[in-house]
């Protein structure tokens, strides 16, 4: 294991900014992972620690195979980790809506641009996202249909779930689109949880990650407990969305197998405990994203269900 | 004249508040116009997409209180939009705060979709209609700009017109981007709203000059469309960059983070070589980069929040060659 500073800038008062990477192997450039790259995301850090230690110990054991090099990006915003907010410091830019980035440009082109130029040339890169909204997920690989996509490759992470995603006009400054248009296979994963651990899903993440690079004969690793995944678009998840805003009672989790009819939440008037509304599973599936806040706004789709299919 | 403030869209808030989205509208009494079919001609002055930017709330009172003057000049519809995103406002944020986003990156919305993007929707619905809309901005709280209209080349053969009778000092025709597709001007603009983006001043600050400036630009666009038949002040011939190359602009990145001391202000006119500011570490007192012009022109965009990264605009400067 090589550990190098990727980038780094100079703070005026504050220790430099970099973002650190861990090198496994050596030669082609075979897989790249990519952790948190917004202040919030600490199990995308948490999940990159826990591969960064399995793979140390992997290449120990001469696990790796000759000609291979992984390269672990856990966090590529760590000025906002620090600092506890989500975007950057000075002025609140995205990372992730910065890329392929430009090493001319504003500090946020220039880190995005400085990590792209190191990860571009990858032949899989893998990035543990996260959602705008506060929830929590079924653990899933996203790819988005850019014509490049690999959805047969996807599966072979052993997750529940490929999500196909129609990119939107901000999804052509993400990572995981530039990558898949500078011929990288990118996929995302998403586990649980973004700003809490969640060391199950955290485990289930490392196995497929390893079990992946296994598949494409990048080390030598026997995973478990993989599942069939099923491919699924993202214009047919079911979204549930509430009538009212209040306190939100969860019934049903992210995971969780439900029935037409079964309650899934309950939106409570904040002043007096009267129930405003009980949400009900309008179809036989599977709870895909499920909301965690303790307060829910109007119309906000507070679950995401995948039919039965 | 007839006034009325109409909610536009509306949703409960979880704890014993609903937000309502607001314009307050300026007509004439059907009966007292020459032609009915101005009647019904629209114009849309918007602002507050973003909350830190404030310089719109003074052009929107101001255009209200000129109205007012001559009631009997207004001969179609004032629509006047002065908070899309209250939130922002009432919080001193960019975006929308409880959810952290852009809502300039959320248009068309969606009916069907979440709180913001109800809004959204909502407000493209009640844009419908509109013959003209300005969408007003500040930059942001870093940079100050002169006056100016920016127009996405795919929009500039019909906007370039408008800007130049809105009495800017710039109008900057800019490239495409498929990220900018999620904008409120574009989303209007490719719906056949002719909408207009204006940028001037600074955020969280009013800078009167440019708000009288912009409110006389209005009204010159409201009388050339029939919705104004009063007199309207002589308008200013703006320099106009066709600039979908990105080729017309020196862009001034800083090299190191620090404290930038400007010494030269928006709207000057620097020579290759001039020093525009400094770069300095108050810790040690030394000057870490001096920051000088790379060529001559117009300095349109000058930094005015002193602490940068490495990488934050300072500036940007307009080569000489653009049309006029």
């Amino acid at each position: 294991m090589r550990r190098e500073t990727i980038y780094e800038i100079k703070s005026l008062y504050r220790d430099d900014f970099r973002v650190t990477g861990f090198r496994f192997g050596s030669g082609e450039k075979a897989a790249c992972i990519m952790g948190s790259m917004r202040g919030n995301e600490y199990q995308q850090i948490y999940v990159c620690s826990q591969l960064v230690r399995k793979l140390k110990k992997l290449e120990e054991q001469g696990r790796i195979r000759a000609g291979k090099e992984i390269l672990i990006i856990p966090c590529g915003n760590p000025y906002s980790v620090n600092t506890k907010k989500r975007f950057w410091t000075i002025d609140n830019t995205d990372i992730n809506r910065m890329f392929p980035g430009y090493d001319l440009g504003e500090t946020t082109q220039r880190i995005a641009d400085g990590i792209f130029q190191e990860i571009k040339d990858y032949a899989c890169g893998i990035q543990f996202a996260s959602f705008y909204m506060p929830g929590d997920f079924v653990p899933q690989v996203r790819i988005m249909k850019t014509g490049k996509e690999n959805i047969e490759l996807a599966k072979k992470f052993g997750l529940p779930y490929v999500v196909v995603h129609d990119p939107r006009p901000f999804d052509t400054a993400t990572l995981n689109y530039n990558w898949q248009v500078w011929d990288t296979d990118a996929f995302s994963v998403y586990t649980t949880s973004t700003s809490a651990i969640d060391t199950k899903s955290a485990a289930q993440a490392v196995n497929a990650v390893l079990g992946f690079l296994s598949k494409q004969e990048i080390l030598d690793y026997a995973g478990f407990g993989e599942y069939e995944s099923r491919v699924v678009a993202s214009h047919d998840f079911i979204n549930v969305r509430m009538d009212y805003a209040g306190f939100f009672e969860r019934i049903v989790g992210a995971g969780e197998r439900v029935e037409e009819g079964d309650s899934l939440a309950r939106i409570v008037d904040p002043y007096t405990a009267t129930v405003r509304q009980t949400i009900t599973s309008p179809v036989d599936g599977m709870v895909a994203f499920a909301h965690s806040e303790a307060l829910a706004y109007q119309n906000t789709a507070v679950y995401k269900l995948i039919p039965e299919g | 004249m007839i006034e009325e403030t109409i909610t536009i869209a509306q949703v409960n808030l979880p704890v014993d508040e609903e937000l309502k989205i607001a314009k307050h509208r300026m007509r004439p009494d059907v009966g007292s116009v020459k032609k009915l079919e101005e009647a019904h001609k629209r114009i849309g002055i918007v602002t507050g997409i973003h909350g830190d930017e404030l310089e719109g709330q003074y052009v929107c009172y101001e255009l209200a209180r000129r109205i007012r003057e001559t009631p009997e000049r207004l001969c179609g519809i004032v629509d006047i939009y002065p908070a899309m995103n209250p939130f922002g406002i009432d919080n001193i944020t960019r975006g929308i705060p409880a959810f952290d986003l852009d809502m300039n990156r959320l248009f068309p919305g969606n009916q069907d979709g979440d709180m913001n993007e109800y809004i959204a929707a909502e407000i493209i619905r009640d844009m419908e209609g509109t013959f003209l809309c300005l969408d007003i901005h500040a930059s942001n709280i870093f940079l100050t700009e002169v006056p100016q209209i920016r127009i996405n080349e795919l929009h500039r053969d019909i906007l370039v017109p408008f800007a130049k009778r809105s009495n800017v000092d710039l109008v900057w025709v800019h490239g495409a981007s498929t990220v900018l597709e999620s904008t409120f001007a574009y989303s209007l603009n490719d719906r056949g709203i002719h909408t207009l983006v204006v940028e001037m001043g600074v955020g969280m600050r009013i800078t009167r000059e440019y708000g009288d400036q912009l409110v006389d630009g209005i009204f010159a666009l409201m009388k050339d469309a029939g919705i104004w038949d009063g007199e309207v002040a002589p308008m200013r011939e703006p320099v106009v960059s066709y600039d979908e190359q990105a080729e017309d602009v020196y862009y001034l990145n800083a090299p190191v983070s620090g404290v930038f001391i400007k010494q030269m202000e928006h709207g000057s006119m620097v020579k290759e070589g001039d020093v525009l500011g400094q770069i300095v570490d108050p810790m040690s007192g030394k000057v870490l980069s001096e920051i000088t012009a790379p060529g001559d022109g117009w300095l349109f965009t000058v930094r005015e929040y002193p602490v940068v990264d490495e990488g934050s605009l300072m500036g940007r400067i307009l080569k000489p060659h653009t049309e006029t």
